[in-house]
């Protein structure tokens, strides 16, 4: 089977599990990704982000279910699919001791690509990236920013139409992940699909389509703006409010026990509070515990952040006894 | 084969940006054979002799001047006391003590057997056995003396050479063969290249490899479609032609330095070398899909050197090991290779002569290769 299927999807994951030992790692995973999506991949850590990538990418085997990439079978045809992806690991997985070009000239070589090919792809490359002037420069001289670019290079050297991954930007300044990001963004512009791991709330903003694993399982998946209208995030009844007042700190545990607050989360000097519709701007005023004009209440939608969170809380509260059957939005 | 000349490229790239492995791999290996070749020398001269002689006449001091002039012992001092005799032992400052009775001279010239105490230090046993020997053979040699004077005297003999000269009934006459003047270089130096050769090799391949998993970078080769035979030829290629050429280089000081010559075949010692260099970069594979960090990679080669030099017969003859050591270390490799790099070297042995030795360092190359491919997988489970 070769070619894409229906509906243009690019990345397919069906029941995909692995188990190492007798740990699950990821348990019957299913999603996803058209042509073109920016699809971010999210999760703490340990939850099975890397090994739903590495599985994706035919270096690990499932140990149950099955993946698809661009219509290959990753376990069977785990060679094709590594010819058509391009794939960046978390870590700086490059050379070190070896120059900006010669980093270049090697991935071009083991792709296979011609002299004249690989000139003009890194002609290409250079100009997305500017790289340029550091060709001649050692991969291992260059700044965090700079390597990961180096690295998205190298990933993109024989074009390939699937673009993995994972936590690009961790530990690399707040600048060059927004010039990362904006590489990422130009890509999509010209179809090419990408599957992202981050940690960052931000950046699951940015992205098209948003995945959430959560003690191995996927809790739920969708395009953002769909997944801040889920009834479990926001339930009939009740509504988002944000609070800015002093000590915000304090304000939090008063209005955890106050009647009629469902939820409330501390984002820097703010709170955000999930209440029951009857309880009104005073009551909730009032339950903060300050003078009315030191506080101020705005209704807000609910962020990805604020999704993911509800939803982790109460998969957690059902014991993660959700058997698989991830919320499917899209 | 995918990717074989982009991996090669690599490599040599690698090794450009990096001289201190060509340092490491060309200049340690002749520093080692140099320092060890001339270190190691189990000729025992000289053993630090004190006496104790408590008789002091002529027939005493004949027998300490007998024992320095067979250059085994060389008197460090002279005691008058007990106390000073055992220090001078227990302190270390002599390994042998010779001590000589009041009545030695008397007894001699009475006729009777007059006793002469040696005591030596067994602490280090080649020294130890080496002065036991010496001193039996001296003890006997003076004696057969005094009885060709009493024979002499009394006109009889057990045995006369054809000059009519009273003789020793037995004549026993041995021949040193291929190393006549019983060099320790000879022994030891073609050994020495054979260890080498694999320390060498056998760190540099399982390096290669490990640095690459441990910095993540064969993680991002294993997304891309090199094919495993190019990533593996691409990584053992340069490093058995280093090898190679570092083998040349030993064998080129071996020859000029020591002046230990070649010989027998050149050209079989040759491809020989090669069949064990691959044995060797099969076993720096073998490390490398065991081991996950440079570290461990160490630990690991370590452990596969210690029995090289220790149970190999390069140090130790195999003949005297206990029966499981001895048939242990037919799984040894370089066991082999010692053996056909004597045989050559020093016998002009051919490989007829090596048949026995050339086959079982086959089987452990094929046995060693077969396993480390097979344990090297394009997966990281």
């Amino acid at each position: 089977m070769t070619g894409t299927s229906s509906d243009d999807v690019v990345i397919q994951a069906d029941r995909l599990t692995r188990r190492f030992g007798h740990v699950v790692a990821v348990r019957e995973v299913c999603f996803a990704v058209p042509r073109a999506a920016i699809y971010g991949f999210l999760g703490p850590n340990g939850s099975g982000k890397s090994t739903v990538i590495r599985m994706l990418c035919g270096v690990l085997r499932p140990s149950g279910g099955r993946g698809l990439v661009l219509g290959y079978d990753v376990e069977r045809q785990a060679e094709a699919v590594k010819r058509r992806i391009g794939y960046m690991s978390q870590r700086f997985s490059l050379y070190a001791d070896l120059s900006v070009e010669e980093n270049l000239d090697f991935y071009g070589r083991i792709y296979g690509l011609s002299r004249a090919r690989l000139r003009a792809r890194k002609a290409e490359l250079f100009a997305l990236t500017g790289l340029a002037p550091f060709a001649t420069r050692l991969a291992g001289q260059l700044s965090g920013g700079w390597q990961q670019r180096l690295a998205l290079a190298c990933a993109l050297i024989h074009e390939p139409e699937v673009l993995f991954l994972d936590e690009p930007t961790a530990g690399i300044d707040p600048v060059a992940r927004r010039e990362l990001w904006d590489l990422l963004f130009a890509l999509s512009a010209r179809g090419v699909t990408l599957f992202v791991t981050t940690h960052y709330m931000d950046e699951a903003e940015r992205c098209t389509h948003v995945g959430y694993i959560h003690l191995s399982r996927l809790i739920v998946h969708g395009r953002p703006a769909d997944l801040k209208r889920l009834e479990s995030v926001t339930p009939p009844g009740t509504r988002r409010v944000e609070i800015l007042g002093p000590r915000p700190a304090a304000t939090l545990s008063r209005l955890r026990s106050a009647p009629g607050v469902r939820d409330a989360t501390l984002f820097g000097e703010t709170l955000h509070v999930l209440v029951e519709q009857h309880l009104s701007d005073t009551d909730l005023i009032a339950a903060t515990g300050h003078p009315p004009d030191a506080v101020d209440l705005r209704p807000i939608a609910p962020s990805l952040e604020d999704v993911f969170v509800t939803l982790s809380r109460q998969h957690a509260g059902r014991g993660g006894d959700v058997a698989g059957a991830a919320r499917d939005v899209a | 084969m995918n990717g074989l000349w982009a991996i090669l490229s690599k490599e040599f790239a690698h090794i450009r940006r990096e001289p201190i492995t060509l340092f490491f791999v060309f200049v340690v290996p002749v520093l080692q054979l140099t320092i060890f070749g001339y270190a190691i020398n189990t000729t025992i001269d000289d053993i630090r002799t004190v006496v104790y002689d408590l008789d002091g006449r002529q027939e005493s001091r004949e027998l300490v001047a007998a024992f320095e002039n067979s250059r085994k012992f060389r008197i460090v001092g002279r005691v008058h006391n007990e106390a000073g005799f055992d220090h001078a032992l227990a302190s270390g400052q002599a390994k042998v003590g010779l001590r000589i009775p009041p009545d030695f001279s008397e007894r001699l010239l009475r006729g009777q057997q007059a006793t002469v105490q040696v005591l030596i230090d067994g602490s280090d046993s080649q020294v130890a056995t080496t002065a036991l020997n010496s001193a039996a053979l001296l003890g006997l040699m003076l004696s057969l003396g005094r009885g060709r004077i009493l024979a002499e005297s009394l006109q009889l003999a057990a045995a006369r050479d054809p000059a009519g000269r009273l003789a020793l009934p037995i004549d026993v006459r041995p021949r040193l063969l291929y190393n006549p003047d019983l060099k320790s270089a000879h022994f030891f130096v073609p050994g020495l290249i054979g260890i080498i050769m694999q320390l060498v090799t056998l760190f540099l391949t399982s390096f290669a490899i490990v640095r690459e998993r441990e910095r993540g970078t064969l993680e991002q080769l294993f997304v891309t479609p090199v094919g495993r035979g190019g990533l593996l030829l691409g990584k053992l290629i340069p490093y058995a032609l280093i090898g190679f050429v570092e083998t040349l280089i030993v064998l080129v000081v071996m020859v000029f330095v020591f002046g230990v010559p070649i010989r027998g075949g050149l050209l079989l010692l040759l491809t020989l070398s090669l069949l064990f260099l691959f044995t060797a970069l099969g076993l720096g594979l073998l490390v490398s899909t065991i081991a996950r960090t440079q570290l461990q990679a160490i630990q690991c080669a370590f452990l596969i050197m210690m029995p090289s030099i220790l149970l190999s017969g390069f140090v130790f003859p195999r003949e005297a090991m206990p029966l499981p050591i001895y048939l242990l270390s037919f799984a040894i490799p370089v066991t082999y290779f010692l053996e056909i790099l004597r045989g050559v070297i020093l016998r002009a042995a051919t490989l007829r002569d090596l048949l026995p030795q050339v086959a079982g360092l086959t089987v452990c190359c094929v046995a060693i290769l077969c396993l480390s491919i097979a344990r090297f997988r394009k997966q990281l489970d």
